[in-house]
């Protein structure tokens, strides 16, 4: 286990590594100057170089990266162009939000996907199955933001049953959870009942109910544990994906995660923001990864690693 | 009988007061303004976007300052000033009994080390340039050995600050009431260093209290403000994070006072048709023009008789009324709030016949192909299309390139630039209420190179050397002839056509049933949108 984890730890840097390296060289690739968005409009051509001296921008790339890197390796990911603050401090401070909605969003995700894919599975083929089917197909394919809209429409302004917004207790992480659930749910559904439906047809399950195991039993006990192995894998993509932002949602519903932070970085060029924001996220999918197969030889002891 | 009529008309007379009542200030009560971002900082050196302009206006002053709602200046933390003869040497006495939110008296010294710190490089502020008239700016930016204090700004005694210029600048009045040089604590910002932006202590009419990153700001009232009765809320707490539409619901619901980012223009002519709402909308004139800039480098853009053309190829009504009329036709490149803009200057009217005489005059009989850029934000994307069918019936085929304003922004200020940009999203706002601040950097011969924001790369010297001349007509009663220059200045840019100007956008902010206030301050040119230290709650205990 030990020299399992040291190699993934291994490789986890250089992938980081590769990660800030594309990026950082992403930034210069894009035709967009960002001493022009910070710069005063009347500023002189001297105005301008001079900023850009400050910011490090007039050396080459390769220069600034090693500057960039530097940096980073002491703990200082750098100041925002344009609040001029750390960015460390700004992304530390949406990470618990993020966090909050992560673990909110997977829990519905796996409240909703997998009663429904466990439900589907049994009964494969009736009409109920193709109905949760199509609710799952809905889920999947509904804009976020139309989604997340009516959700708000109807619970925080019309009905006045949740808060419209914002950061606070359990209830204002309700809607923005659900609206992400619905769609992550549609998914665990379908993984849920494919996954079943290979499993219930292998000879154990036959064996199980030949022993006179109740149906709960073999479901439950049985098939559940051999099926679920994929939905862990994807659970552990999906800390990698909510922990780089959920822009969309947190925009309707004002959550202050660090998929705004990120949004409006990009919108400024605010270069050292979009590195620190894509670290941190590059950092979390690895993390989810391998929480997911380290996990997985404990629910199936067949898989051993490697 | 004679007693009924009297108390009936007393009766009536109290009735007829009371609406007087309502809407006289009150001191008290709290407002939410809402933003879609969080703002980015509270530093007055740095901050120098729409969102926080006001915000910091707020927390901060300067020696000058504007009546409210209006362009008109008047002194703020100065109680007076004099000019010298030649223009070039400004006096400020500051007011008796001035305070900084910590407590400390604020003397002649903060002023200076306030501009100090604007124009040092090292503060990266965006607006250091604009002190560039001020003695000693030189020597303060240079790479070698930069100065350490600017030496055209003495301190004869506390309350008094001498600045000596070196050369007459007749806009330095509105640059002493500009954000940059704003006054600031020396020991507040050597404490928190670069985050002072996240921890500002200033002198304005509301104190900091707490920012919580992307969520909300809170201010209060700062009881030691030197005008007294100002300003009438007690508290003031901006929300961030959400979208406009979503806060609009929350407006009608009660739970905010003011969408800062303005109507979305989905839900603009509900809001304006609606009965309950339109009351609560105020409108009024911004500094601003939406043009479209055409590259005078640029074949066949270099002919003027292609660019007189193009102005007169484009339907301005019909792009006014793709805003939902949220905007006037504009017929010069200064917006109508601004002064020294020429109410008898008719600009170029829409008419294609005359266009396609002057392109067939020009060479261009059969037109030709050009590209139009534009942001790519709803309604621009759709203004474009139209600019691209207008051009299209006399005979030109522009390609529009829709991008991210950064996009459009660093094509346009690029060396060579591009053909045609169409400027909504990113128009001209003026920073000050100057006709020199809308020509120096958006068509003056400094701003036509790289990065700069001359997007025509427009250089006519000769314009550059009369708009120098007006700027040293400093004296009240050079007002009328600086006037006259600046509105010749901007009659021949017209002749020139560099830009094809469309419209000039009104603002619509739209505001709760309980905050009162004249209109103008909702819709305040300068403190812009709102100036919060005027606005007050009419449900104020």
């Amino acid at each position: 286990m030990i020299r399992y984890l040291a190699k993934r730890a291994a490789w986890s840097l250089l992938i980081l590594l590769g990660v800030s390296a594309i990026t950082f060289a992403v930034n210069f690739v894009i035709p967009s100057d960002p001493v022009a968005l910070i710069a005063a409009r009347s500023a002189t051509k001297a105005d301008r170089d001079r900023l850009r001296h400050e910011l490090w921008l007039d050396r080459p790339v390769i220069v600034q990266y090693g500057h960039y890197m530097a940096g980073v390796l002491q703990g200082d990911l750098g100041r925002s162009y344009k609040r001029k603050t750390q960015v460390a401090e700004q992304v530390a401070a949406r990470l618990p939000a993020t966090l909050i909605l992560m673990a909110a969003a997977i829990s519905f995700e796996l409240l909703i996907g997998l009663p429904a894919g466990l439900f589907a599975a049994r009964r494969r083929g009736s009409s109920a199955d193709k109905t949760a089917m199509t609710l799952s197909f809905i889920g999947v394919s509904a804009p976020q933001f139309v989604t997340g809209l009516i959700l708000f429409y109807v619970f925080a302004y019309w009905l006045n049953l949740l808060p419209t917004g914002g950061f606070g207790g359990v209830s204002h992480v309700i809607l923005p959870a659900v609206t992400l659930g619905i769609a992550g749910g549609g998914w665990y559904s379908r993984m849920m009942r494919s996954s079943m439906v290979d499993v219930l047809r292998q000879d154990y399950i036959r064996t199980a109910r030949a022993k006179g195991l109740d149906e709960r039993s073999v479901v439950l006990v049985h098939a559940f544990r051999n099926a679920v192995l994929p939905i862990v894998a994807m659970i552990g993509l999906d800390v990698g994906i909510f922990m780089s932002g959920v822009v969309v949602v947190e925009q309707v519903y004002g959550w202050p995660g660090i998929g705004q932070l990120m949004w409006q970085a990009i919108q400024d060029r605010d270069i050292p923001i979009i590195m620190g924001v894509t670290l941190t996220a590059a950092i979390f999918i690895v993390l989810g990864n391998l929480l997911a197969d380290v996990i997985a030889p404990l629910i199936d002891p067949r898989i051993r690693l490697r | 009988m004679k007693r009924l009529l009297l108390s009936a008309a007393a009766a009536l007379a109290l009735i007829a007061a009371v609406p007087a009542l309502a809407d006289s200030p009150k001191q008290g009560g709290a407002a939410v303004v809402t933003f879609n971002n969080d703002l980015t900082t509270l530093d007055p050196a740095i901050g120098y976007d729409w969102q926080n302009w006001s915000v910091i206006k707020s927390i901060f002053d300067g020696l000058m300052d504007y009546e409210p709602g209006s362009t008109k200046l008047r002194p703020d933390l100065a109680e007076s000033y004099t000019i010298s003869d030649d223009g070039q040497t400004y006096t400020f006495k500051l007011r008796d009994g001035l305070k900084f939110h910590n407590g400390r008296a604020v003397t002649s010294a903060d002023v200076k080390y306030s501009l100090e710190r604007a124009v040092s490089p090292a503060t990266q502020s965006p607006g250091g340039g604009y002190f560039s008239a001020i003695k000693g700016y030189d020597d303060m930016v240079k790479q070698d050995n930069p100065a350490k204090e600017l030496s055209g700004v003495t301190t004869p005694d506390d309350k008094t600050v001498v600045i000596s210029l070196t050369r007459p600048d007749a806009t330095f009045l509105h640059l002493m009431a500009i954000n940059f040089g704003f006054v600031v604590p020396k020991e507040e910002v050597e404490k928190y260093g670069a985050d002072f932006g996240k921890h500002p202590v200033g002198t304005g009419a509301f104190k900091f209290v707490e920012w919580t990153a992307g969520q909300k700001l809170e201010l209060e009232r700062f009881a030691d403000y030197h005008t007294k009765g100002v300003p009438y809320l007690d508290k003031l707490t901006f929300e961030f994070g959400q979208d406009p539409t979503v806060n609009v619901l929350r407006l009608k619901k009660g739970e905010v006072d003011i969408v800062g980012d303005g109507i979305p223009p989905a839900q603009f002519n509900e809001i304006m048709k609606d009965p309950s709402t339109k009351d609560l909308v105020a409108v009024g004139d911004q500094l601003h023009t939406g043009y479209v800039t055409l590259n005078v480098k640029i074949p066949p853009l270099d002919n003027v008789k292609v660019r007189q053309a193009i102005n007169m190829a484009i339907n301005k009504d019909r792009i006014v009324r793709i805003i939902n009329n949220r905007g006037v036709v504009a017929t010069q490149a200064l917006p109508p709030a601004m002064p020294g803009y020429d109410t008898a200057q008719k600009g170029y009217g829409f008419d294609p016949e005359q266009a396609k005489k002057l392109l067939t005059e020009a060479g261009f009989g059969d037109g030709f192909s050009t590209e139009l850029y534009a942001m790519n934000v709803d309604p621009n994307p759709r203004i474009a299309q139209a600019i691209q069918q207008d051009l299209a019936a006399v005979g030109i085929k522009a390609e529009i390139k829709s991008l991210a304003q950064a996009e459009v922004i660093t094509a346009g200020g690029s060396g060579q630039g591009v053909p045609m940009i169409w400027s909504g999203g990113m128009a001209w706002i003026a920073d000050f209420p100057d006709p020199a601040n809308f020509y120096y950097g958006i068509l003056g011969c400094a701003g036509a190179g790289e990065g700069g924001w001359n997007w025509s790369k427009y250089c006519n010297e000769s314009l550059d050397q009369r708009a120098n001349q007006a700027d040293t007509m400093v004296t009240a009663e050079q007002a009328a002839a600086r006037a006259d220059a600046w509105k010749g200045i901007f009659n021949d840019v017209l002749k020139d056509a560099p830009w094809a100007p469309i419209f000039n956008e009104k603002r619509f902010t739209f505001h709760s049933q309980r905050l009162g206030g004249d209109a103008a301050l909702y819709t305040d040119p300068i403190h812009i949108p709102v100036n919060y230290d005027y606005i007050f709650a009419k449900d104020a205990q």
